[in-house]
């Protein structure tokens, strides 16, 4: 916390083109440690453009993406996954057939160590493994009020629980940074409360509550959130970045953001003369 | 859900279990006596039988493990069968290596023709893909044809299995070396599936996309589905090799390819039990035709010629659209349910 707000991701230049549309323009942002940071904009602005920049799976025609100062542009996603990069997604991409608790396992793959013989044999090595990996993810069903559904197959879920284990499946990951891609879509009040204060119990982190799960514990200190909720965006985002068109058009605080006329335009129109 | 009434979690290593209570041990160790006691009181039909199955049984394990687990279609095992058959053969019947080595080679050797024909299913997905793996049955049943050590069309003999002085030259004792090894996949297979990499295998079945963005490398995981598939193809290859005690290509069909999928889609894909029941129903019903198909034919003198060869194809086409439209989760889940519903009887719920 001392060292302040160190660059965690830091975007130049990037431009993105599908034949002919531009997706994305010359968008430079920096995403700092110790902030949640939110990425706003109308439909098709290219926020998740830059998410699916940063996790790999747009490959951009220019500018880079440099995390903690590695150069991660057009980098596997596996591998930026394997660098602490967590996400969820926007229309969830959960593991249909399996359980709520074994899509949070999956997550921990990155982490666990066995390899095909040692798993097959099971007995012995593997046998602990999966449970000490087990004992972590419980402490995220616990931390995102999942239990009843653990052992649930998330393809049967309603669509407000499968956010929420796709919220843990992120977070079992133990990333350095969260991406978030609208974990609030089509949500009622109640549910959209629920997980605003699940992202800021992770960012803040859990201490005592979770001594063993070093997420949850210490929290991630790097969160992004792609968001269309003005009001959850604006009470917690700590600095917004606002995309028209593929560009950027404003970045600030909440309150510079509610004042600038070029977001007021870009989300209102213009008044008519 | 799942457990019987009266039984609790208090640890993770219980949760995991499989084993739970001491009447499933009492069932689990009766049944493999059971199956283990078989050769005292079947007599050699039966036993013949009991070798194809668990014989097939290891090729569907490897299958299911391919496709119910990893989602890579693949219509090609048969031919994955003959890579390990005729390597079996080559390897124990000219070069007169032990049976050990040449079962090992065996299943590597299909291992690694398998990572080959693999490798398109890293760009390819679904039918594309089966298209591709069909591309492996051809090849592969060219190659065996058209190769000198393989014996060419007329076929290879291959000796009997034996370790050490001992020559598995009895249907008995070739029931032990089958069912000990196929015990032995259905295990390993069990323990796979419910580990890290089984985990990672469904993850991409499920949604390769988000697999990816969680850290599962694609590439290697797809691969490692298609050799360990394949490798225990190989494996029961070198047995089926040893058990018939000869080799020909024809053995090999794609209708072969195509009817372990069947097996595994009847069995139900992605469950450890899913291959047992799936290649217990499937024989059964090949050996129940071979009984019915001539007393057909005698009966209705009036049927076409052939009708009796042809029927059987005929039937399990049927057999699998009936289980792709009622039941395309398969035996296993009907299993689930009826297991759901006697531990609740006589209540409803």
């Amino acid at each position: 916390m001392e060292n302040g707000n160190q660059t965690k991701l830091r975007i130049e230049h990037l431009s993105l083109n599908f034949g002919g549309v531009h997706a994305l323009n010359d968008v430079s942002l920096e995403i700092k440690d110790n902030e949640i940071l939110a990425i706003i904009g109308p439909n098709g602005a290219g926020k998740t453009c830059i998410l699916n920049c940063i996790s790999g799976f747009y490959k951009p025609q220019q500018g880079e993406i440099y995390f903690e100062g590695k150069k991660i542009t057009r980098m596997r996603p596996d591998k930026v996954a394997n660098l602490g990069l967590a996400r969820t997604f926007q229309n969830i991409e959960l593991y249909t057939g399996l359980s709520s608790q074994d899509n949070i396992m999956a997550a921990r793959h990155v982490l666990m160590k066995q390899n095909f013989v040692s798993g097959s044999l099971y007995f012995g090595w593997a046998h602990k493994e999966e449970i000490e990996h087990r004992e972590l993810v419980e402490d995220i069903i616990d931390f995102l009020e999942i239990e009843p559904i653990r052992k649930r197959v998330v393809g049967s879920l309603p669509y407000g629980m499968r956010k929420r284990v796709e919220l843990g499946r992120a977070l079992a990951l133990e990333p350095k940074v969260l991406l978030l891609d609208e974990p609030m879509a089509g949500m009622n009040l109640e549910e959209k409360e629920d997980i605003a204060r699940f992202v800021v119990d992770v960012f803040e982190g859990q201490g005592v509550t979770y001594p063993n799960n070093p997420t949850l514990r210490d929290g991630v200190t790097c969160i992004v959130l792609v968001e269309h909720d003005m009001g959850v965006v604006m009470d917690i985002a700590d600095r917004i970045i606002v995309l028209d068109f593929g560009r950027k058009i404003a970045e600030g605080t909440p309150d510079e953001i509610k004042s600038n006329p070029e977001v007021i335009r870009a989300y209102l129109g213009q008044e008519a003369k | 859900m799942g457990l019987p009434c009266g039984t609790y979690n208090y640890s993770y290593a219980k949760d995991m279990a499989i084993l739970r209570t001491k009447t499933h041990w009492a069932l689990f160790i009766a049944l493999l006596i059971l199956v283990f006691t078989a050769p005292l009181y079947c007599d050699n039909y039966l036993l013949g039988v009991a070798n194809l199955m668990g014989i097939t049984l290891i090729a569907a394990v490897g299958l299911n493990i391919l496709l119910g687990y990893c989602g890579q279609l693949s219509i090609g095992h048969a031919g994955f069968i003959a890579v390990g058959a005729y390597t079996a053969a080559v390897l124990t019947g000219t070069f007169e290596l032990p049976f050990l080595v040449g079962l090992i080679c065996a299943g590597l050797m299909a291992g690694l023709v398998g990572l080959f024909f693999g490798i398109p299913s890293l760009k390819v997905k679904g039918f594309y893909l089966g298209i591709a793996t069909i591309a492996a049955q051809f090849i592969i049943i060219w190659f065996i044809n058209h190769l000198s050590i393989t014996g060419g069309f007329t076929g290879i003999a291959v000796p009997y299995a034996s370790i050490g002085g001992f020559v598995f030259d009895t249907e008995a004792s070739q029931f032990y070396l089958i069912m000990t090894i196929a015990v032995l996949c259905v295990f390993f297979a069990k323990n796979l599936a419910r580990t890290r990499i089984g985990r990672a295998f469904v993850a991409i079945r499920d949604n390769d996309l988000a697999a990816e963005v969680m850290g599962i490398n694609l590439f290697y995981y797809k691969l490692l589905a298609f050799f360990i598939g394949c490798f225990l193809a190989g494996i029961a290859g070198s047995l089926l090799a040893h058990w018939i005690g000869f080799m020909n290509a024809e053995q090999f069909s794609i209708s072969e390819s195509i009817l372990y999928i069947g097996m595994v889609i009847i069995g139900g894909m992605g469950s450890a039990l899913g291959p047992i029941l799936g290649v217990i129903f499937i024989r059964l019903l090949q050996q129940g035709m071979m009984f019915i198909a001539p007393m057909l034919e005698s009966a209705f003198p009036a049927l076409p010629a052939g009708f009796a060869s042809g029927i059987a194809p005929m039937l399990f086409g049927v057999v699998i659209v009936l289980f792709l439209v009622l039941e395309p989760r398969g035996l296993s889940h009907r299993w689930m349910l009826f297991k759901a519903s006697y531990r609740l009887w006589p209540f409803s719920y």
